[in-house]
């Protein structure tokens, strides 16, 4: 029964699944709450390695902003009933996520090359550990698309209000964690 | 949809029938065709009542086990020199046997005792064996829904439990043993597995374990504030829900907003343990050996833990209150006393709840400035919980209470949370703290407050709901005789700790006896041992009670056993998937029509009169 609107009576105008994924983003926030303040108050306490976070981690953002960007016109193409943009654009997205995994991971290279590895100093282990989880949740959303993609090209394309439902709760995940790389990347800016 | 046109022979069905909601549920739901065999609809199940039996059930087998572990360190404690040779086949190498043929209890499985002890209960018990059972069970049925929003989600928070279980009891049986640093966990200790036996392996399947927990309490508290939200029958507006659904709402909120940091904080736990960082660890000699881990911060840990584990009491304490308001006000025969207090304590109570955790860090080197805040705000709380307490009083107070083993175990309730709070003022104060900190004083509060304060409150609950679970009710004067021996036990096991406690002596100890000043405690700690066991076989008899009465106690024959107003006594003797053969009842009132104008009592489907005011909107 998972996925599918209940028949039931419902209280509020907004889909079950669309709060439970709110309530969902709702905990991953006060997750990296944690570990950020977790940072503020470690670095606080002296001891504290300072290095310049390597280029790459920038133009990870811009390709994680411009898969925003894809996949929310992906999703306006899908409600106007182009197909073909439809398409292209979620795979554009997809590619652009994958991409942002591997920019993510090159970045950790450049981090160890310039001595600041995971165990050198709690300043650095921050960083991957902060962008290492966030990574994995960038993951989630990859597998999401997938499951996206899925349905664009296995099933005849039709825009129901089903599908758009679903396909509403794949581009408020993937946002999310689109905003989310935002404000670390601004919090490590300002911190570092 | 032929159900729905059978005669209506009592009020109940006749007013379910025309201005009940019809949401066409047997003809989209396919859901009964997966109920088809016994795996699917005893195990496999995504039926929320189901659900709910599974977190009960194997809650009191944790219960049990989390139990007999306190009876094992009680033993140590009260009877040191005790022989324990007898519990060799159970315990194994952790007995060692000397030449003359007297077992000892080995002290570094005495210290795992102890930490299993607490994690079992606090997290295994208390957190999902309670919440658990009472959100899924009364979620659907108090608010009129079919299932929870999200019934498989819902399954996989009971099989993440169940899983989290395994890994917490194969750890048990390590040859290092399970870990025993304290339910706390903090580092250096839990982090450094060359510190103890129980911080190598056991550690790493503790924060397994945990973690398993965690995703768990996420996935079930996810579904209960969805499902409390969007799935409320119709007129049920948030002003007449009962209060059960309004203390569950909050624990699934402190849940889903505390968790994560707990998960958090050891998920760094976990990296200093195995990939070398050093969050938490800093300049260290363990055996003589000088530590190359530097720059991390011990109480780092400490703020990430109580930030969840304040929010974390309450979690256990919210559905027990939730559970005793309503109890209360069914068995009183009268309205509770006080609903929009009620309502804005718990929020009120939710939400300072995040703001007092580092009373809990008084003695850890916080700056006392800043520690002046926590002890404001720490005392803060005892406003909205003294608000609570004189609410309950007053719903009691001149009504024609019913004594039965339900109602009995509410009463017990307020009475624990009063003496029990009343030590969390004293605590509360930093500069008393400093004297009382990691004595028997916080053991007592502790115990008092939560501990068996929220068993009263989930024993008032089985008892209540059982007819409801099982179509049969509880045998009521074993009910009693638990209630009075539990009672007078649990007083007489913790109100002494509040004397051994201002005396100094320390929480955690293995042994007390080479101290001269806690010489004359050793009765005192004899006292305390025979109270626990005795206490401890008052629980088998309930665990007896309850198992006997699912199979052969008397048989459910109407509804409404107790006269409740709320929904869930309207499904059938024996609800199926979906609760409710045909339409789902409205919702005309607020649930605590006790004694209006003269009725007894006027459930919640009922429409108000003409001129008729409601309460709760
Ligand atoms: C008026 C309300 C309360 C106040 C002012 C209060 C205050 C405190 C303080 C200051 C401590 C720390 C003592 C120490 O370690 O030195 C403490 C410990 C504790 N309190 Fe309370 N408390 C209150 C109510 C509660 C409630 C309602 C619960 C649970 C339902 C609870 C559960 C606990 C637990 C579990 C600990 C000990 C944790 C540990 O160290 O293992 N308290 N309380
Ligand atoms: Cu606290």
């Amino acid at each position: 029964m998972g996925a599918i609107p209940s028949p039931e009576y419902n209280q509020s105008k907004i889909l079950p699944q669309k709060l439970a994924l709110w309530v969902g983003i709702g905990s991953m926030v006060m997750m990296f709450a944690a570990f950020t303040s977790a940072y503020v108050v470690r670095r606080s306490a002296g001891n504290w390695l300072e290095f310049k976070l390597p280029d790459i981690f920038f133009l990870n953002t811009v390709v994680i902003v411009m898969s925003s960007v894809t996949l929310h016109y992906a999703y306006t193409s899908f409600k106007k009933g182009k197909e073909k943009w439809y398409k292209g654009l979620l795979i554009a997205t997809f590619l652009l996520g994958i991409l942002f995994v591997v920019l993510q991971y090159k970045g950790w290279q450049a981090m160890t090359d310039i001595g600041a590895t995971f165990t050198v100093n709690p300043s650095s282990s921050f960083i991957y550990v902060i962008s290492g989880i966030h990574a994995a949740h960038v993951l989630g959303g990859i597998a999401a698309l997938i499951v996206a993609m899925v349905h664009a090209f296995v099933l005849p394309f039709r825009p129901t209000a089903r599908r758009r439902q679903r396909f509403e709760l794949v581009c408020q995940y993937w946002h999310f964690v689109d905003v989310l790389w935002i404000y670390l990347i601004g919090f490590f800016l300002t911190q570092s | 949809m032929a159900h729905a046109v059978t005669a209506a022979d009592t009020l109940e069905e006749k007013l379910t029938q025309e201005l009940g909601y019809d949401d066409h549920f047997h003809e989209h739901h396919h859901g009964d065709k997966f109920q088809s065999n016994f795996l699917t609809t005893y195990i496999f199940s995504t039926d929320h009542k189901i659900i709910a039996r599974q977190f009960l059930i194997t809650g009191i087998f944790w219960a049990f086990v989390g139990a007999a572990m306190s009876i094992v360190f009680r033993l140590q404690l009260g009877f040191p020199e005790a022989d324990m040779a007898w519990l060799k086949p159970i315990l194994g190498k952790w007995i060692t046997v000397n030449d003359a043929g007297i077992g000892k209890l080995d002290p570094e499985f005495y210290y795992s005792l102890v930490t299993m002890h607490g994690t079992i209960l606090v997290f295994f018990v208390l957190t999902a064996g309670l919440s658990g059972t009472f959100a899924n069970l009364l979620i659907p049925l108090q608010i009129g829904a079919r299932d929870m929003a999200s019934p498989l989600l819902n399954a996989f928070s009971y099989w993440f439990f169940f899983l989290a279980g395994v890994v917490m009891f194969l750890s048990l049986f390590l040859s290092t043993g399970p870990f025993s640093g304290g339910w706390t966990a903090y580092p250096p200790l839990s982090a450094l597995p060359q510190a103890s036996d129980g911080s190598k392996a056991g550690m790493t399947m503790w924060i397994v374990g945990m973690a398993l927990f965690i995703v768990s309490s996420l996935l079930g508290g996810i579904n209960y504030i969805t499902t409390i939200l969007n799935l409320r029958t119709k007129g049920m507006n948030m002003w007449r829900m009962p209060l059960t659904i309004w203390a569950i709402l909050v624990t699934a909120i402190l849940g889903v907003l505390s968790f994560p940091v707990l998960l958090s904080g050891v998920l760094l736990l976990m990296f200093d343990r195995s990939m070398g960082t050093s969050f938490y660890l800093s300049e260290i000699v363990v055996g003589g050996q000088i530590l190359d881990r530097i720059g991390g911060s011990p109480v780092l840990f400490q703020h990430l833990f109580w930030f969840l584990g304040h929010p974390e009491v309450y979690i256990i304490i919210l559905p027990s209150m939730g559970i005793v308001s309503e109890v209360l006000s069914v068995h009183a025969r009268k309205p509770i006393f006080g609903y929009r207090a009620m309502i804005y304590s718990i929020l009120a109570i939710g939400f300072l709840s995040f703001i007092v955790w580092a009373h809990h860090m008084f003695m850890a080197g916080v700056n006392p400035f800043i520690s002046n805040f926590f002890v404001v705000f720490t005392l803060i709380i005892a406003v909205p919980s003294a608000i609570k307490v004189f609410n309950w009083i007053s719903t009691i107070y001149g009504s024609n209470f019913r004594f039965n083993a339900a109602s009995l175990f509410a009463v017990g309730f307020v009475s624990m949370f009063i003496s029990g709070g009343l030590t969390g003022i004293f605590l509360g104060n930093s500069a008393i703290d400093i004297q009382m900190h990691d004595t028997y004083f916080v053991v007592a509060h502790f115990h008092i407050v939560m501990g068996i304060a929220a068993f009263f409150g989930m024993f008032a609950g089985i008892y209540h709901w059982f007819p409801k679970m099982f179509s049969r009710f509880m045998n009521e004067t074993l009910g009693k005789i638990h209630f009075w021996g539990t009672l007078i036990g649990a007083y007489a096991i913790f109100w002494p700790m509040h004397y051994t406690g201002m005396a100094g002596v320390p929480r955690r100890y293995y042994s007390i006896e080479n101290f001269d000043s806690f010489k004359h405690f050793v009765d005192l700690n004899k006292f305390i041992t025979v109270a626990a066991i005795v206490v401890f076989f008052l629980q088998i008899l309930f665990i007896i009670n309850f198992f006997y009465s699912i199979f052969s106690g008397r048989k459910l024959t109407v509804k409404n056993p107790w006269g409740s107003n709320t929904l869930e006594w309207t499904t059938p003797i024996q609800p199926g998937h979906g609760n409710w053969p045909g339409n789902i009842p409205t919702v005309q009132r607020w649930s605590y029509d006790y004694g209006k104008g003269g009725e007894e009592f006027i459930p919640q489907f009922v429409p108000l009169k003409e001129g008729e005011h409601d309460h709760g909107h």
